[in-house]
Order: C-alpha cells, then structure tokens, then sequence
C-alpha cells in the first residue's frame, strides 16, 4: 500500500488559452499546457525522468518536448486517462522506477477537430463498431445518457430537478473568467434549450472546447523543494467496466459496481471518511453523471443523487461545493475532460481558485472514461497525515 | 469506403451477423457455465471457459431504457428521431440497438415494455433492431 500523501503534485497548469483555441492542435495544446506547467514548477524537460500522455504516441510526445524518460506510461481509457495516469505515476514513483513524471493532455475537440492526436473507438471489426455505434452513429448525447431515463422512472427524478444540476453549475461558472458560459441560466431555460436526445437536451450536454493541461507530480520528500506549496495525493481509485461504446456492459446500470470499487479504493488509501471533503469534482460530461457519482461514492444513497443536486447543496452555498468551475456543462470540455476536472481540484486546494472555497484541505476528483468504461478517483489535499 | 457506421464482422463475430442475414438472432453461451452472453466474444465472461458455442436465442426481451435521438444518422435512411435503446433479452444479456416498427415517441416506447427481435437492412448489411411484441406481423 503506498501511504497517504506519498507523492504530490508541484506543477499544474491549463493551456494558456482554452474554450475556443484557432490555429492550434492537440499537439500545440498540449506541449503549451507542458511548458506551463513546467514553469509553475520551476523546471525544465531535463528534470523529468516520467511521462505520460494520452492520445498521442507517447514518444513522438516526450521527444518533441526534450523529454527521455526512463518510465513512461500510455493509458487511454478515454475521458479519465489522466488521472489513471497519475496514478500509474504515483505507483512508478514509489516503485523507484523515476522522481517526477509530467503528465500531458491536450485536445484541440472544437477548432481542428482533434488534428495530430488518435482516437480510441470505432475501429473497423472494433467491439463498439460492430454492436454500438451503428445505432447513435457514436453521438454521445444518445448512448452515454442511457440510463437517464430509467433513473428518472425508478426514482421519480423530474425533469424539471434533472434540469438544476445545468443551473447549479452555471452559478459556478458566472464567476469564473475562463468558463466559455458565464451567463445564470434557469430551469426553464434549461428545459427550453433544443431536444438532442430525448429527454436530454443541449443545456444538459458538455461543451466541444479546445484545451490543454498538465500535471507534474513527485515524492513528497522533493515535493518541498518546489515554489508552490505541495498538493498531496492522499489516495486513489480506478476501475473498468462497460465497453467502449454504451452503459450496455455495465452490469447493474443504477448501481455500477465500477464506481463504488473506484470510491472505496480512494477512501480506503487516503484514510479520509465522506466529511473529511471540502470540495467535489465529478466529471460531468452530461447532466446525469455526477448523480451517478454521487451515490456511487457514498455521498449520497442510490436514488438520492438526483434530489441531493436539485436541492441545491452542491451549487453555490450549499454544503458539498462541487464542479466549482462549472464543469463539462459550463466551463470546458474537449471530449476528455478528466485533467481539467483534477485542475481545478488542484487550484482549490491550492487556493488559486477563481470561486474559492474558504478553507480547502481536501478535495475529491472523480472522472469517467470511454463512456462508462472507466473511472477513477483521487484525493488531493493541503497537508499529508 | 463502406459507410463508416457499417458493421464489419470478425471471424469471432461473423457467427452473429449470419444469424442476422438469416433473421436469427444468434448469441454465445458458455457450455460450462450455461450462461449467455453478448457481444460474441471467444472466451465465457462469467467463468472464463474457451468452451463456448453460439445458439439461436428466443429473441424475446424488454425495453430497459432508451433516448431519442433528433438528428437522423444517413446510414438509416430513416427521417425523424430514432430511439437508441438498451434493450434486455430474456437470457440475460443487456444490447444496444433500436425500437423499430412503431412511433419513436415516449408515448408508444414504455419501459419495461415486451419486445421481439427483428432486423433491419442497409444494403448488403442486415443489423438487429427489436420492435413491440404486441405488433401485428
């Protein structure tokens, strides 16, 4: 078992421009959020001895950057591949196979449509090819939100509280600079906004943005030899379940298995219980997902997540303050969302947040991946036990 | 190019897709375990035998979930709103596809509603697509 606060993260930082990024490609994006992490931490390429990415080939990557590690990893498990990887880092780090390892995204999904990166479904002869993406041609706003409909008719979600999880999220992003939507939105608003996939609409679905991010992360003994004050990683998760294409494969779609054997790895590693989290991220990719991992983690039990959003406590003023930037729905998303959604988990804890919560020690992030094949969760916080 | 959006078989999967040109739907089950599964997959996911066969499956099953999609896809040919749905067969497994042959409205697509297999052709491909059991042939 690696111990709590083991490593930490000392580098973070976004692309110097997100939302809408002209002329720039997932390549571009990346090694811009690089550099600026870089720089965050106060080092440069001959510093790092890890690497890792997603999307692109690792060493095309790491070479173009001056990088030549001695570990390296290439996880793509879609949306959260980022933060399976800083997991793997943490496990190469404390392996004592490298000392800080940078870990890189970038994804230019709106202005070039992902020009110089791979995909990672709808090969030919694919599983997802064959049995998924024939029916929604791989629009996700139509498979990904499957589930939607049977939670709402098992728990007897309106859509009308369906609706506030859109709203709570704008109330975030009104104050944040770099959020693409800063406008409040209402219910009505949200219900009004084009059908894409009945019953969800386009207030309900995550932004096409550009975007890059990175991360550097080392021992904790290094970690206080670095400008900004550590970000410790007390714990992480991770787990598989469905294919690539469609909750078809999640056993129990109401309650997935893969989401509490993420949650209860991050619990039990970081040694934290439920009240010990300041601040929430779950990876809202549409409107439904952080209900899932509400109860899933244990926040709330099944059937109340839903409730629990509508009711407001995770929005503005309420008592678990989740998706402060606005998340998928209202800040950015490139169709991986997973490094921003540990970001700004990272500037919470940090205190470098544009809607900063008082008072952050510990901050939860959960992402997913390739629909619902994937998720994990980690635990940063201020201080290590 | 075929159309992205058509299926292409493997030699693992090809037992399915004949099925489908000869309106059967055809699955796997373990002979180990009797469990059946999908997708078509030459190892059983329950208890990991290789032995493993494909049978002829009731083609009866009910509608877990679904969506409307708006847009239609052109591989359809179809105009209007499409349900994509998740679709339970009587022998367990859970599938992707979409309820044919009736209104795609939330009005006629109940869940938990009876459905029957049914298929679908785009040109040379036939795809699996259920439909109301209750329709009259």
């Amino acid at each position: 078992m690696i111990p709590p606060g083991a490593t930490a993260i000392v580098g973070a930082a976004e692309s110097t421009e997100i939302g809408t990024v002209p002329n720039v490609s997932s390549v571009g994006l990346a090694i811009d959020a690089a550099a600026n992490a870089m720089r965050d931490a106060a080092i440069t390429a001959a510093d790092i001895d890890g690497f890792t990415c997603g999307y692109f080939p690792v060493a095309d990557m790491s070479r173009q950057l001056g990088i030549f590690p001695s570990w390296a990893d290439n996880t793509v498990v879609g949306g959260c591949s980022w933060m399976f990887q800083l997991r793997n880092a943490i496990a190469a780090i404390h392996a004592g196979y490298c000392n800080t390892v940078l870990i890189v995204y970038g994804e230019s999904g709106k202005s070039t449509r992902r020009l110089g990166q791979s995909g990672d479904a709808g090969q030919r002869g694919g599983i997802g090819q064959q049995f998924d993406m024939l029916y929604s041609g791989g629009q996700a706003a139509a498979t990904f939100t499957l589930p939607v409909l049977r939670y709402q008719h098992e728990y007897g979600l309106s859509d009308e509280d369906l609706a506030v999880g859109a709203v709570s999220q704008r109330a975030w992003a009104v104050d944040v600079p770099r959020a693409t939507l800063r406008e409040p939105t209402s219910v009505d608003e949200v219900l009004d906004s084009p059908m894409i996939a009945w019953p969800i609409r386009r207030a309900m679905c995550c932004l096409v943005s550009d975007a890059g991010g990175a991360l550097i992360v080392t021992s904790a003994e290094r970690a206080v030899d670095y400008p900004k004050p550590p970000v410790y990683v007390l714990g992480t998760g991770g787990a598989l379940e469905a294919g690539v294409m469609s909750p078809a494969g999640v056993r129990e779609p109401l309650r997935p298995e893969f989401i509490r054997t993420s949650g209860e790895a991050a619990f039990a590693s970081s040694g934290i219980t439920h009240s010990d989290v300041d601040h929430l991220m779950i990876y809202d990719a549409f409107i439904h997902t952080p209900i899932f991992g509400l109860e899933g983690l244990g926040f709330v039990d099944y059937g109340q997540g839903g409730h629990f959003i509508a009711e407001g406590h995770t929005a503005p003023g309420g008592k678990l303050p989740m998706n402060t930037s606005g998340g998928g729905l209202s800040y950015a998303h490139t169709g991986a969302y997973g490094m921003l959604c540990m970001l700004e988990s990272i500037r919470q804890v940090r205190g470098e947040a544009a809607n900063q919560v008082s008072d952050v020690d510990v901050s939860l992030c959960h992402g997913w991946g390739g629909y619902w094949s994937a998720c994990a969760t980690l635990v940063f916080a201020a201080s290590a036990p | 190019m075929p159309h992205p959006l058509v299926p292409v078989p493997t030699p693992e999967t090809q037992p399915f897709w004949d099925g489908c040109n000869q309106g059967i739907l055809r699955i796997n089950r373990c002979i180990s375990c009797n469990d059946a599964y999908f997708p078509p997959s030459p190892i059983c996911p329950h208890c990991s035998s290789t032995d493993i066969e494909f049978f002829d499956a009731s083609g009866d099953a009910t509608l877990y979930s679904y969506t409307i999609q708006q847009k239609p896809l052109d591989l359809w040919g179809t105009e209007g709103p499409r349900s994509v749905a998740l679709v339970k067969l009587m022998e367990g497994p859970m599938l992707t596809s979409s309820i044919v042959n009736c209104e795609q409205s939330p009005d006629t697509l109940r869940l938990d509603m009876p459905l029957r297999a049914t298929f679908t052709s785009f040109g040379e491909t036939t795809v699996l697509c259920f439909e109301p059991a209750e329709q009259q042939r």
